[in-house]
């Protein structure tokens, strides 16, 4: 299947290791990946502090970029970008022509572990990776894109890996977006609830589908100096150890 | 009393946060409902389909609320009932303060009631002169404390069992307990008393049924069914939303209330009250006046989006299910109606000028909409408002709108998105150790948003080489 990638701006350059994987774990199970370098973000930061005009302006050109592709799907290592991309009809209700075409964008684009699992049919993609692992549900892939079996399908077939279930593994990390630097106490307050639920898990890693949520829990546990280490899904199922 | 308000939310929550009594009685509270609510809800095995069923019947009254008013007035005046309009909260007090003169009244007992709150009820009535006591307990201990509520169906939410104890004794005389019997004793023995003595009730409503003219309100404690029949005149204060077209859709809503707010099958007395007394009628009270608010509430009403918001059956379940309330409870938002909902409505109730940091106050994670029992997207109204305060520029920072137009232009353009990242990394060489940003002191005055991250968490830097670029040199060439 050939597959437009959508790595998004903050995987493109923080953490480009889980577009590597991406593109690894795409390919080992028979995708043809493309990347088109004009891109770079899907607008959400703007929409979620409510500047629609600077958010449609993104947006618009985050459509044509992706209408001028063949594939018949794009992928993204992110629910909470891909659930953004499911949004954009919403952005653009008071433009008919803009929203059928967000519509048919929205409509191909999947958060990786969904499609592998969904529309792949696909739950072993042949990882290796050693160590006691939970999984973080991050919130907009989990209640925009009910993505909730597919990554723990997807873990539990990883060899050499123990999956854990921790407490309130569906509760928010406190990230947010802007909601992290505009109330940061708030949102470290919500974030420690979720470091004492992994250090009762007593994992080696983390493992979650958005980069943004692994940059919060993954600050926060680099501060109090833990040893546990935060993980994209994308990078756990590339690993072949 | 010293209120909070909701425009130093901000400054509230921070406080909120560093007091671990509050936080201990919050969590406490919050997970035990949370829990409690998934059980009730996970024992009907038609869950989903009340709920999207209990959320037509909202959708078809607020699209012919006019018609179901006027049927619902209709049919309560055929029984007795006396309707009074309410435009805004002034204007509801005025009325009920007015109607209690007219009767020589002084002493008043209220029920639970969000509505009244809304319109800050208490204040008007003592500011006329009149004794007004709380009869629900929590709302009973928040007055004695002189506070406001922190929770829309758990109003002492906050306070601990030792705390109230505290009260109790210097309010009430009784030596220090942690008996909970023993407290709850006490607050029953002294209400007793003003029952029997009250001339007046005031009550809210839960469900004002337009068919048969019948006012539903549901509760624990049994002092709603003595605030509304013992005193001969009973004035319930009702949100213009609150009516259903049929007694059959009570079933609906009794199986979702009580189990999204405390986790109950049913609550312990449901009151159905049509009419005054009837002639061959054992109890019930000589007068009953309704006072139908508005509030705001035909504004909400006019807007397709935030039509939604007048759906709210008051349960509090996103309250307890939303992370900020969790942590900072309900006074920080220094609004009548906390948490998610309170984040939507009072902004609408209030405008917008005074509140703008509420629909902000969330990290859109969806807990809220996800137990709402009639399904209202809380995330999608808290980003319409959102939309709504950047448009109009209240209380904006200027260097906000600035940043987000640069990091438009930036977005739109390849060429400047790959360089405004690259500038970044080079800037940032000032900050990074050890492979990452940790606690800002000095430089942090360079960008608030760094600083404010990294007070409690340390930050990812920009790596030197970006996704595309090991596209081009690592992964491209494979194809």
């Amino acid at each position: 299947m050939l597959v437009s990638l959508f790595v998004t701006c903050l995987v493109d350059q923080l953490w480009s290791s889980v577009g590597v994987s991406t593109v690894e774990v795409l390919r080992r199970v028979g995708c043809e990946v493309q990347f088109d370098e004009r891109q770079t973000c899907c607008s959400q930061p703007a929409f979620n502090t409510g500047y629609r005009d600077e958010a449609r302006q993104v947006a618009r050109r985050f459509i044509e970029i992706y209408e001028s592709s063949k594939a018949e799907a794009i992928v993204t290592p992110s629910g909470s970008c891909a659930a953004m991309v499911h949004h954009l009809p919403e952005l653009f209700s008071a433009d008919e022509r803009w929203q059928k075409r967000a519509h048919a964008i929205a409509d191909k684009t999947y958060e990786l572990s969904s499609f592998l699992v969904r529309v792949l049919k696909c739950e072993d993609v042949g990882a290796s990776w050693s160590g006691r692992v939970t999984w973080h549900d991050a919130c907009h892939g989990l209640r925009d894109l009910n993505i909730k079996t597919e990554p723990r399908k997807l873990i539990s077939k990883v060899k050499g890996t123990e999956f854990v279930e921790m407490d309130n593994a569906d509760s928010c990390c406190g990230f947010g977006g802007t909601f992290s630097v505009k109330y940061p106490e708030i949102s470290v307050a919500i974030l420690d609830q979720k470091i004492e639920a992994i250090e009762r898990a007593k994992v080696d890693a983390v493992i979650s589908g958005d980069a943004s949520c692994l940059m919060q829990i993954g600050g926060r546990l680099s501060r109090k100096g833990s040893d546990v280490k935060v993980m994209h899904i994308a990078e756990l199922l590339a690993s072949q150890m | 009393m010293n209120h909070l308000s909701s425009e130093t939310f901000d400054d509230n929550a921070k406080s909120a946060l560093v007091d671990m009594q509050l936080r201990g009685a919050l969590r406490n509270a919050t997970s035990l409902f949370g829990k409690r609510r998934l059980a009730a809800a996970e024992s009907l095995q038609n869950w989903e389909e009340l709920r999207s069923k209990a959320r037509s019947i909202k959708d078809d009254v607020l699209l012919h609320l006019d018609q179901y008013l006027e049927q619902f007035v209709a049919t309560a005046e055929s029984r007795g009932a006396k309707f009074h309009w309410a435009r805004d909260a002034a204007e509801a007090n005025q009325i009920i303060c007015k109607l209690i003169a007219d009767r020589g009244g002084k002493k008043v007992v209220k029920s639970k009631s969000m509505t009244t709150e809304e319109t800050h009820l208490n204040v008007a009535l003592e500011a006329a002169g009149m004794e007004v006591v709380e009869t629900d307990l929590g709302e009973y201990i928040i007055q004695l404390a002189d506070e406001t509520p922190s929770h829309i169906i758990v109003p002492a939410i906050h306070k601990t069992k030792r705390q109230i104890s505290e009260l109790f004794t210097a309010e009430l005389g009784i030596p220090p307990t942690d008996d909970v019997d023993k407290l709850t004793a006490t607050a029953r023995a002294t209400l007793r008393d003003r029952f029997a003595q009250a001339d007046v009730g005031i009550s809210g409503v839960n469900f004002g049924i337009a068919e048969t003219g019948t006012i539903l309100i549901v509760e624990n404690e049994g002092n709603i069914r003595l605030t509304t029949s013992l005193p001969r005149t009973h004035i319930a204060v009702m949100g213009i939303e609150k009516v259903l077209p049929r007694f059959s859709d009570v079933d609906v809503f009794l199986k979702l209330l009580p189990r999204s707010g405390t986790g109950q099958r049913l609550t312990t007395y449901q009151s159905f009250i049509t009419g005054v007394k009837q002639h061959d009628a054992a109890e019930g009270p000589d007068e009953l006046h309704v006072v139908m608010l508005d509030n705001g509430r035909s504004r909400m009403l006019a807007h397709p989006i935030t039509r939604q918001s007048l759906a709210c059956i008051r349960c509090g379940a996103c309250l307890n299910a939303c992370p900020v309330y969790q942590q900072i409870g309900g006074h920080a938002y220094g609004s009548v109606y906390p948490g998610p909902i309170g984040a939507v409505i009072t902004p609408q109730l209030v405008g917008l000028k005074k509140t703008a940091q509420l629909p902000y106050a969330s990290s859109l994670c969806g807990a809220c909409r996800e137990v709402c029992p009639v399904k209202i997207d809380i995330p999608q109204l808290l980003l319409h408002l959102r939309g709504e305060i950047t448009e109009a520029a209240v209380n904006v920072r200027r260097s906000e709108h600035l940043a987000f137009r640069l990091w438009a232009m930036a977005m739109s353009r390849t060429w400047v998105y790959r360089l405004s990242a690259k500038a970044g990394g080079i800037l940032q060489g000032l900050l990074v150790r050890n492979g990452k940003i940790g606690k800002l002191n000095k430089l942090g005055w360079l960008a608030p948003p760094l600083l404010a991250w990294t007070s409690g968490r340390d930050l990812r830097p920009i790596e030197s080489k970006s996704f595309r670029e090991r596209w081009q040199s690592e992964l491209k060439q494979r194809d």
